[in-house]
């Protein structure tokens, strides 16, 4: 069992620096960092003085390598913008906002959509069942930004119950959350739903119905169990949905998250930002991935005893 | 077995049907079926893939899908108490303690989630007036089914053992409660022959112990001889003939049943080419009118397009035909 989980860790070491070699590269092909520095203004002798200091004269893999060096000690370069802050104090500064809308969202979709799709499957054609299957539905096929501005109009602006937007309080988060959640409730949703009713349909249930079990114990144990396992599959999926859609979210409603500092860095070419955040993000999804693997292991005892 | 007229039966079933939901015209699974089984004894079932057999069973459980549940009519009476017409859900107490089954397939039939330890104890833990911890009385179970090292074995997952373990896994689980029926669906077909003997063996000692009775649905006639006191022949959801085990053997009455045992090899009976039924049986929708097994019936007359009638043709052995192969009682 040890073993295995090293072999992840290691894996995902590999991972993290192939990524760093793809952000490195993408973001020499974006566009000339001198330029974009010195502005319209400066001379060729500027130029060449700038390519010296910051190293931009030697070959790629050099700069690579000095990147690399510079990125394990934690240096991602400046904001180009007014404060010149260090890029990555810029994105720590975001990141808990981030992960709590994420976390937030994540906990309440698991907790609805398991409820769901196990009461669904288990009324398979009921009003319910139907009716978790129109969510599903819907919540897979409706675009966020549309969704979190109905939200908005909805709760905020008609009904006065919510705020439109802030960061702080435990009601600032519910329509980003929700908003944020829908499409991943909507996949557990469906998701437990399909792998309850094969589960239902298995020996084990009828043997642990032979037993005398209740039938509580027959739903939520043994077929929820095994109906889980498809979902810990999908979690880092989920979480990368979740993070991909925090830029669009965190932009609707003004969320202090590094969503949107990745929206608005685009918009103000800072790079050392936004390669910052490129690189935060894959990390964390790296970091999700290797969780949901170990996770499997500990959940699954067929995974423990193989390798 | 001996005698059990005085007795009165564990389990009886009157005028049961399983139908493909609630209609009465809906396509019957089984169709009236009468049969009864006594204290201690070993009925056994038999007859071709698709006859009703575990239907019969699962409907005994009331462990049918809901569609099939909502389908079912008739009596069965358990101690007295007709569970055909309780909640399904209302069965839960019977199950497990006072009737239990083993089912088909050994290799699905353990949650692969959670250790054997796990899921015996949670059937042990309903029986609350049986004496000494879970721990102990699980190892016990185990022991009872001849598992060796049963302590280091509770801790296992059902993929660390062998399909002969399992199933005596899952026999330990259906037994571990001592029920007082036990509906064993053809238990042994998956597994290999001398392990299928063992296991054999090992019911029937159990069954001596516990004085349990069982019914036995198979479709090996072998596995009849051995096991069984009584048989019941399933032909299209009926059961055709039912008789002691000896007298169907030596001297069935209904042409299916003498079909069906003629195509069975033992070492007297081995011709090179085995008698085989003519056609197959008939699906659920399309089940001829009269006798259903006329339509393959070597002696099939006119008649036959009646529906044949129970006729008694010797000590305690009834069949359903028109034209017994042997003399009704008295007349012979």
């Amino acid at each position: 069992m040890l073993k295995i989980i090293a072999t992840r860790v290691i894996e995902a070491f590999i991972a993290l620096l192939l990524m760093s070699i793809v952000i490195f590269l993408l973001s020499r092909l974006t566009g000339d960092p001198i330029a974009l520095l010195l502005g319209d203004g400066a001379t060729d002798a500027d130029k060449i003085a700038m390519a010296q200091e910051l190293g931009l004269d030697r070959p790629l893999p050099v700069q690579y390598l000095n990147f690399l060096g510079n990125a394990l000690t934690g240096d991602f370069g400046q904001s180009v913008t007014a404060g010149k802050q260090p890029a990555l104090d810029l994105v720590l500064s975001r990141l808990p906002a981030s992960l709590s809308l994420a976390g937030v969202a994540l906990i309440f979709t698991l907790i609805i959509g398991i409820v769901f799709g196990v009461l669904a499957s288990v009324t398979r054609n009921s009003p319910i069942d139907v009716a978790a299957r129109l969510i599903a539905l819907v919540g897979q096929s409706v675009p966020s930004f549309w969704l979190g501005i109905v939200l908005m109009y909805i709760f905020a602006v008609q009904l006065r119950l919510l705020p439109t937007s802030g960061y702080g309080r435990p009601e600032h988060y519910i329509l980003p959350a929700a908003t944020l959640g829908l499409f991943t409730l909507a996949a557990i949703t469906r998701l437990v739903r399909s792998s309850m009713l094969e589960a239902l349909g298995s020996e084990y249930i009828k043997l642990a119905r032979v037993k005398g079990l209740s039938e509580s114990i027959v739903i939520w144990k043994h077929a929820l169990a095994n109906s889980l396992i498809p979902v810990i599959t999908f979690m880092g999926t989920f979480f990368a949905v979740m993070i991909t859609g925090a830029v669009i979210v965190e932009t609707v409603f003004s969320w202090p998250g590094i969503g949107r500092l990745a929206y608005e860095s685009i918009l103000s070419r800072d790079f050392p930002v936004v390669q910052t955040v490129v690189l935060v993000i894959t990390s964390l999804f790296i970091i999700a991935n290797l969780l949901v693997d170990i996770l499997y292991i500990v959940v699954d005892p067929r995974m423990r005893s193989r390798g | 077995m001996m005698t059990l007229e005085t007795e009165t039966p564990l389990l009886e079933m009157r005028e049961v049907s399983v139908r493909l939901g609630r209609g009465a015209q809906a396509p019957a699974l089984i169709e009236n079926i009468d049969l009864k089984i006594f204290p201690g004894e070993t009925v056994g079932l038999v007859g071709e893939s698709g006859s009703g057999k575990t239907t019969l069973g699962m409907a005994l459980m009331r462990l049918l899908p809901p569609l099939l549940d909502q389908g079912l009519s008739g009596e069965i009476f358990y101690d007295g108490e007709d569970i055909a017409n309780l909640r399904a859900g209302e069965l839960a107490r019977l199950r497990g303690g006072e009737i239990s089954m083993i089912l088909q397939d050994p290799m699905a039939s353990l949650n692969p989630i959670f250790s054997i330890g796990n899921q015996l104890k949670e059937g042990l833990r309903l029986n609350a007036t049986a004496k000494g911890n879970l721990e102990a009385r699980a190892i016990q179970a185990l022991e009872s089914v001849r598992i060796p090292s049963p302590k280091t074995r509770l801790a296992n997952h059902p993929h660390q053992m062998s399909g002969g373990m399992r199933q005596r896994v899952v026999g330990a689980i259906s037994l571990t409660r001592s029920p007082r029926l036990l509906i064993a669906d053809e238990p042994t077909t998956s597994l290999d022959v001398t392990i299928q003997y063992q296991f054999l063996e090992l019911l029937k000692d159990l069954q001596k112990r516990m004085r349990m009775a069982m019914l036995f649905i198979t479709h090996d006639f072998g596995v009849v001889a051995k096991m069984c006191d009584r048989v019941a022949v399933m032909y299209a959801g009926q059961i055709v003939e039912e008789g002691p085990v000896r007298d169907i053997f030596n001297r069935p009455a209904h042409w299916y049943t003498r079909a069906l045992l003629e195509s069975v090899p033992t070492v007297d009976h081995a011709p090179e080419r085995l008698p085989t039924i003519p056609g197959s049986p008939p699906t659920i929708t399309g089940r001829p009118r009269g006798c259903r097994f006329h339509p393959r019936c070597a002696n099939a007359q006119s008649k036959c397009l009646e529906p044949p009638v129970d006729v008694e043709v010797g000590a305690k052995h009834h069949a359903k035909c028109w034209f017994p192969l042997r003399a009704q009682r008295g007349a012979a």
